[in-house]
């Protein structure tokens, strides 16, 4: 058997994730997810913070919230079931920078946590930097 | 002596018993069908230690001292030990060898190193050059994880095709031929085989054409069918690489194996209720489940004449990102029923 009718057999035979499910969880999780983050708004919006900060405040709080729930050990079995509808949102970023920075506590605080936190997000961190330089550049071009 | 039986298979002349065997594993595995065989289970996944590398050395020394005891022996009169793991550099073992004491032989054959512990330990005993060795494996989920995949706490979807790395150990003593105990009749080293499985998670594809080329060559050289075998066993192919390793062999060799074939990783667990996707896999998959529930079996009388196939995939972190395809790996055991 050659790799192309191999591939084939296993393409044939591999069960698939059943999308349509995932997708209407991730709807329902991620819509959660950012419903709630509305009613923050909402609330911060009641008190003496500026709109930018309530914007910056609604995030933290939901990072907050992710951060201890990665440490809970509880986050990983939601996203489990919410799959792209934790990891999209800010929620993912954030469990993304804690959970490497647990795992890897038993390595030290400077060449485990320190180094290592980034593994997950660094890529998300350079890549969107750069997207937003690209946009800005062409922003400032196309208005000049 | 060991003699060669055909182009690939080796006939263990002085048939080498197995002597002492014991299992150790996590929580989840002794919550699955076979918990009842496993001579220690460890309720919490460090297993007292700091970290999880140190849990697994526990797990392994755990499952040789047992195994040493059952045989009846003292570690003094064990000449070497074969044994290997998944961690970088095989630390599980050799760490726990520190403690030991034993003369270590350090293997790595990915999830296939029990068949290939045992199978080394087959062949020196065998030869004359040992009187009594051990043979054994181990993996745990927590360490094989962090170092193949995402940290723990990283929420994630896991592919239905993936399979859940087993935490646990198992170990052999293999020793002169004695009757009533289990033995080694003959050992089949195998050969990488790539058909150019890249996806990480579908460990059971990259491992099944490996597995089908072991047992073809092992039945060819021996002149056997499938149906002479008690049970024809696989490592940790999990359903799909099973369901692949079937239909490979009906295609390549006109050889139907359903009626006598077994999975360690459809074992360990009870895959829909435990939440295992594909199955267990790991060194300590077909490690724990060979040395307890098998080896057990086969001491008992109820089941006899067992080809036990050890699959491997030989991937690294590295060669997945990469983009190099999975080598797969089949070393191939019968073992008998003294």
């Amino acid at each position: 058997m050659d790799n192309k009718q191999y591939k084939d057999l296993v393409h044939v035979t591999t069960p698939k994730s059943p999308l349509l499910k995932d997708c209407i969880k991730a709807f329902i999780f991620g819509g959660g997810i950012c419903c709630f983050g509305e009613i923050l708004k909402t609330l911060y919006s009641m008190t003496s913070l500026n709109e930018d900060e309530v914007k910056l405040a609604v995030s933290s709080t939901l990072i907050v919230i992710t951060a201890i729930l990665t440490g809970a050990g509880v986050f990983d079995k939601i996203a489990k079931h919410a799959g792209a509808g934790t990891a999209v949102p800010i929620t993912g970023f954030a469990n993304s920078v804690v959970s490497p920075a647990v795992e890897f506590s038993l390595e030290g605080k400077i060449l485990g946590t320190g180094a290592k936190m980034f593994n997950l997000a660094g890529p998300v961190i350079v890549y969107g930097c750069s997207a937003a330089s690209l946009y800005g550049l062409i922003y400032w071009i196309t208005t000049l | 002596m060991p003699q060669r039986t055909g182009k690939y298979t080796i006939e263990l002349t002085q048939k080498p018993s197995i002597i002492g065997y014991a299992a150790a594993v996590g929580k989840k595995e002794a919550e699955g069908p076979l918990g009842k065989y496993f001579d220690k289970a460890f309720a919490d996944e460090f297993c007292g230690e700091k970290t999880f590398e140190k849990a697994e050395t526990h797990l392994q020394k755990c499952a040789i001292e047992k195994a040493i005891k059952k045989a009846g022996l003292q570690k003094s009169q064990i000449d070497l030990a074969f044994a290997g793991d998944l961690l970088n550099q095989c630390i599980g073992s050799s760490f726990g060898m520190r403690d030991l004491g034993l003369n270590f032989a350090g293997l790595y054959g990915a999830c296939s190193t029990m068949a290939l512990s045992l199978a080394l330990g087959g062949v020196m005993v065998d030869s004359g050059a040992c009187n009594s060795l051990v043979a054994a494996a181990s993996s745990h989920f927590c360490s094989a994880e962090r170092q193949y995949r995402m940290p723990l706490e990283y929420g994630g979807q896991r592919s239905p095709a993936a399979q859940w790395t087993v935490t646990g150990a198992g170990c052999a003593v293999v020793s002169h031929h004695r009757s009533n105990a289990p033995y080694v009749d003959k050992v089949i080293f195998g050969a990488v085989r790539d058909l150019g499985i890249t996806d990480p998670n579908n460990m059971g594809a990259a491992m099944a054409p490996a597995a089908a080329q072991t047992i073809a060559r092992f039945l060819n050289d021996t002149n056997t069918k499938p149906t002479d075998y008690g049970m024809i066993l696989t490592g940790d192919l999990g359903t799909t690489g099973s369901a692949l390793l079937k239909q490979l062999l009906s295609i390549e060799h006109k050889l139907d194996i359903s009626a006598v074939h077994n999975d360690c990783g459809n074992m360990i667990f009870d895959i829909e209720k435990q939440d295992v996707h594909s199955g267990g896999s790991g060194c300590g998959c077909s490690a724990s489940v060979v040395c307890s529930y098998i080896l057990e079996r086969i001491n008992e009388g109820s089941l006899n004449n067992v080809l036990f196939v050890g699959t491997g995939a030989l991937l690294s972190p590295t060669s997945s990102m990469q983009k190099e395809s999975t080598p797969g790996i089949a070393h191939g055991v019968l073992l008998k029923k003294g």
